[in-house]
C-alpha cells in the first residue's frame, strides 16, 4: 500500500491598484471611465455617510455605531458587481453596500439610533435585517440560496462575516451545507484584521480564511480589500460563478478598521498606533483618488463638488430620521406573532393603558 | 356520510399529516439528520422521499445548527420547511438559530419576515436509552417569546396538531411523545383537518380535582385517574396540547369546576411549565382554589441512565398522591 496525495489546493489573492495609484493593467477589469468614476462616487459616500454617523453619535442623536471606515472598496466594489435583485446577509458592518443596494440611509441611522423602523426596507430591495450573533447569519445565506436553487431563480445570496465570524461553527457549518447542496450563495468576508481586541494570528493558525473553503468544496480567493478595482473583479468573478449555477463561492477581502470596533470601543488600548498609521497609507479611497486623476477623470474640484451634493443628501437623510414619528408604544409586542397569543394580549393592554 | 377513518399510531398519524400537507403545498420540505433513505430514526417521515422526492425530503449533514439556520434562510426564500432534530436533546447547538434567529425574525423586520418553520423534536423518557436521549426541554423554548409550542398524546391530535402547525405563520416547536409514538392506535380520519393551536383537551372528566398535563404524561395521568376513581376521587384530566398559547380558559374553568389543581410533566420541577401554570392559576382563580397547586414532574437532576429512570419519570403512584393530597387538604 502507498501513501498517496488526497488534497491539494491553492488561494489566490488578486491585486490590481496600488498604494500610488498604479495600476496591473494586464489584471485590468472593463470598465468605462463612467464606470471608475462611480467606484470612486460610491466609496466616497460611504466614507461621508460614515463620518457623518460618528459627529451624530457624539452629538448623541445615534446610540451606539460600528463605523465602515477603512472597508469602503470592498463594500463599494461588491456592490458595482451585483444585481439589484441579489439578496444582502449582512452582519453588523456593511451598512455601507446596503445603503449602496438601495436601503434608505436614513433607515441605517434609525437602526443605530435604536429604531425597529431602521429594518424596514423598501419593496424591492432584497436586505435582511443585519444579524449581531457573529457568523450566525451565514447559514440563512445558505438557506435562501438554497432555496433559490430549488426555485430556479436568477438571484443569489451574499453572506456577509468577518474574520471573527470564521472560528463559528456557523461558518463553518454554512459552508459545508453550501457545498454539499450547492446553494446560489456567496460568503463574503471582510477579514478587516480585528475582531473587537483580537488579531487575527489569534483567531486562528491559518494564512487565510479563504483557504477554508477549500476544505468544503467551496472555491475560494482572496483580494486586497482596499483595492477597489480588484475587489470589483473578484466580485464580478464570483458572483458569475454563483449565478451561473456551478455552486458557492468565498471571497476573501483583506482589509483594516480604521475605527473602534463601535463607539463604545477604545482601540487604542490593543491596537499599535504604528498598525493604523500603516494602514492609513493604504487607503482605498486615496488609493482611487491617484489612479482617477492620473487618468484625468477626477480632480480637487470634482470631489468638492460631489461631496457637496453628498453632504445635502446626507443633511435630508438626517431631517427624515429626525423628524420621524415616535414609534407606537404597542409595536413592542404587535410583531413577535402573526396572531397576539392571550398573554401578549394582556401586555400589549397595558401599555396602551400607560401610553406613549 | 360516515367520515373514513384509519388505525394509526402517533407516529404513523404524523406521516399521513406530513404527507397530506405536502400534497396540497408544493414549498413544504422536510430536513434533518437521516429523514431521507432511513425515512428517520423513528420512521416518521418513512416513504415520504420516495414520494416526494430528494429535493423536497432533504437529508442533510450532522448538524443541527446548520439544519434551523438553511431552513430560516429557506423559509426566507418561500419554503415551508419542516426540520427534524432527532431527538429533543440534541436542540443545544440549534438553541443559538432558533432563540437569537427563529424567533425573531419577524419582531425584528417589524412584520416582513415571518417565518413559518416547524421544527420537531422527539421528546421524554421511558425507552431506555444512552444518555442525551430522554430530556424534556420544553422550559427554555417556551421562555422564549415568539415560538409557538404544541406537544401531542394521542393520533388524531398528532394529525392535526402538525397540519395546523404546517399551517401557521410563526414557527412552531412540534413535540412528539416518543414513549409512545407507537403504544396503540386510534381511528384517526383520512381527510384533513386540523386541531387549533392554543386549545386543550379533557381527556376524562371529573369533579375532584384537575390534574393538568401533556404528552406522554396524559396516558400515566389517565391511569392514575383510574386509580383515584377506585378511591373516590374524581380526576379530571386536561391535555393541554398546546404550552405556548396556553389554553388558560380550559385549565382556569377546570380549576373552577374541581377547586384543585396538580399539574404532571416529565421536565424538571424548577422552572417548570407547572410553575406558571400554578402562577397563573393563583393569578385568576385564587378564591377558587380550595388546596395549593400541587407538582409532579421530573427531578431536578440530568435525565438518569435506563436502570434509574423510573426514579425519575412522574409515575402513576406520584400522581395519585399529590390529588389525594389536594383532595385531603
Amino acid at each position: 500500500m502507498a501513501r498517496k496525495k488526497i488534497f491539494e489546493g491553492f488561494v489566490e489573492r488578486l491585486e490590481i491598484l496600488d498604494q500610488d495609484g498604479k495600476v496591473d493593467e494586464k489584471e485590468m477589469p472593463p470598465l468605462k471611465d463612467a464606470e471608475l468614476v462611480a467606484l470612486m462616487e460610491s466609496m466616497l459616500k460611504m466614507r461621508l455617510s460614515d463620518q457623518k454617523a460618528l459627529n451624530l453619535q457624539r452629538q448623541g442623536r445615534l446610540n451606539t455605531y460600528g463605523s465602515v471606515r477603512g472597508q469602503e472598496a470592498c463594500q463599494a466594489g461588491l456592490a458595482a458587481a451585483l444585481d439589484r435583485s441579489d439578496w444582502l446577509v449582512p452582519s453588523f458592518r456593511e451598512h455601507a453596500i446596503m445603503v449602496a443596494m438601495g436601503v434608505p440611509l436614513r433607515s441605517v441611522y434609525a437602526l443605530w439610533k435604536g429604531d425597529e423602523r431602521g429594518n424596514i426596507h423598501p419593496e424591492g430591495v432584497n436586505c435582511l435585517p443585519p444579524a449581531i450573533p457573529v457568523g450566525s447569519q451565514l447559514l440563512h445565506a445558505n438557506g435562501l440560496g438554497m432555496a433559490f436553487k430549488m426555485k430556479n431563480m436568477k438571484e443569489i445570496a451574499v453572506g456577509f462575516a468577518g474574520d471573527g465570524a470564521s472560528s463559528q461553527g456557523d461558518f463553518h457549518e454554512a459552508l459545508n451545507f453550501a457545498g454539499v447542496f450547492g446553494s446560489r450563495t456567496l460568503f463574503f468576508i471582510q477579514n478587516n484584521g480585528w475582531a473587537i481586541s483580537v488579531p487575527f494570528h489569534k483567531q486562528t493558525k491559518a494564512d487565510s480564511v479563504a483557504q477554508k473553503g477549500l476544505a468544503y468544496g467551496v472555491p475560494s480567493m482572496q483580494v486586497d480589500g482596499n483595492d477597489v478595482l480588484a475587489v470589483y473583479k473578484a466580485s464580478k468573478e464570483a458572483v458569475d460563478h454563483v449565478r451561473s449555477g456551478k455552486g458557492p463561492f468565498l471571497l476573501e477581502c483583506l482589509t483594516y478598521r480604521m475605527e473602534n470596533h463601535t463607539t463604545a470601543d477604545d482601540h487604542t488600548k490593543y491596537r499599535d498606533k504604528e498598525e493604523v498609521e500603516l494602514w492609513a497609507k493604504r487607503d482605498p479611497v486615496d488609493r482611487m483618488r491617484k489612479y482617477l486623476v492620473s487618468r484625468g477623470l477626477w480632480s480637487e474640484e470634482k470631489e468638492k463638488e460631489f461631496a457637496g451634493s453628498v453632504a445635502e443628501w446626507i443633511e435630508s437623510e438626517v431631517e427624515a430620521l429626525e423628524s420621524m414619528e415616535p414609534a407606537s408604544v404597542t409595536d413592542v409586542v404587535d410583531f413577535v406573532y402573526s396572531d397576539l397569543p392571550w398573554h401578549l394580549k394582556e401586555e400589549r393592554e397595558m401599555l396602551l393603558k400607560e401610553g406613549n | 356520510m360516515v367520515a373514513r377513518t384509519e388505525k394509526l399510531t402517533i407516529a404513523q398519524a404524523i406521516t399521513a399529516g406530513l404527507k397530506q400537507a405536502m400534497e396540497k403545498d408544493k414549498d413544504i420540505v422536510i430536513m434533518g439528520e437521516d429523514v431521507g433513505r432511513d425515512g428517520g430514526v423513528f420512521r416518521v417521515t418513512e416513504g415520504l422521499m420516495d414520494r416526494f422526492g430528494e429535493e423536497r425530503v432533504i437529508d442533510t449533514p450532522l448538524a443541527e445548527s446548520g439544519i434551523v439556520g438553511s431552513a430560516i434562510g429557506m423559509a426566507i426564500g418561500g419554503f415551508r420547511p419542516v426540520v427534524e432534530i432527532q431527538f429533543m436533546d440534541f436542540m443545544y447547538p440549534a438553541l443559538n438559530q432558533i432563540l437569537a434567529h427563529l424567533v425573531r425574525y419577524r419582531n425584528r423586520s417589524r412584520g416582513r419576515y415571518t417565518l413559518p418553520v416547524v421544527v420537531r423534536m422527539p421528546f421524554g423518557g421511558g425507552i431506555h436509552p444512552p444518555e442525551h436521549h430522554s430530556e424534556s426541554l420544553e422550559a427554555p423554548l417556551l421562555h422564549t417569546a415568539g415560538l409557538k409550542v404544541v406537544a401531542p398524546s394521542n393520533p388524531y391530535d398528532a394529525k392535526g396538531l402538525i397540519l395546523a402547525a404546517l399551517e401557521s405563520e410563526d414557527p412552531v416547536i412540534f413535540m412528539e411523545p416518543k414513549r409512545i409514538y407507537r403504544a396503540f392506535k386510534e381511528d384517526v380520519p383520512q381527510e384533513r383537518y386540523s386541531v387549533p393551536i392554543g386549545k386543550a383537551r379533557v381527556a376524562r372528566e371529573g369533579k375532584d380535582v384537575s390534574i393538568i398535563t401533556f404528552g406522554a404524561a396524559v396516558r400515566t395521568s389517565l391511569e392514575a385517574a383510574e386509580d383515584l376513581e377506585k378511591k373516590g376521587t374524581g380526576a379530571e384530566v386536561i391535555d393541554l396540547r398546546s404550552l405556548n398559547p396556553l389554553d388558560v380558559d380550559a385549565v382556569l374553568s377546570s380549576v373552577r369546576k374541581t377547586g384543585r389543581a396538580v399539574v404532571v410533566h416529565e421536565a424538571p420541577k424548577l422552572l417548570g411549565i407547572g410553575a406558571e401554570i400554578a402562577a397563573i392559576i393563583q393569578e385568576k382563580a385564587l378564591l377558587d382554589l380550595l388546596a395549593p397547586v400541587g407538582r409532579v414532574a421530573g427531578l431536578d437532576v440530568p435525565f438518569p441512565l435506563p436502570l434509574l429512570e423510573n426514579h425519575y419519570l412522574p409515575n402513576r403512584s406520584r400522581i395519585v398522591e399529590a390529588a389525594l393530597s389536594a383532595v385531603n387538604y
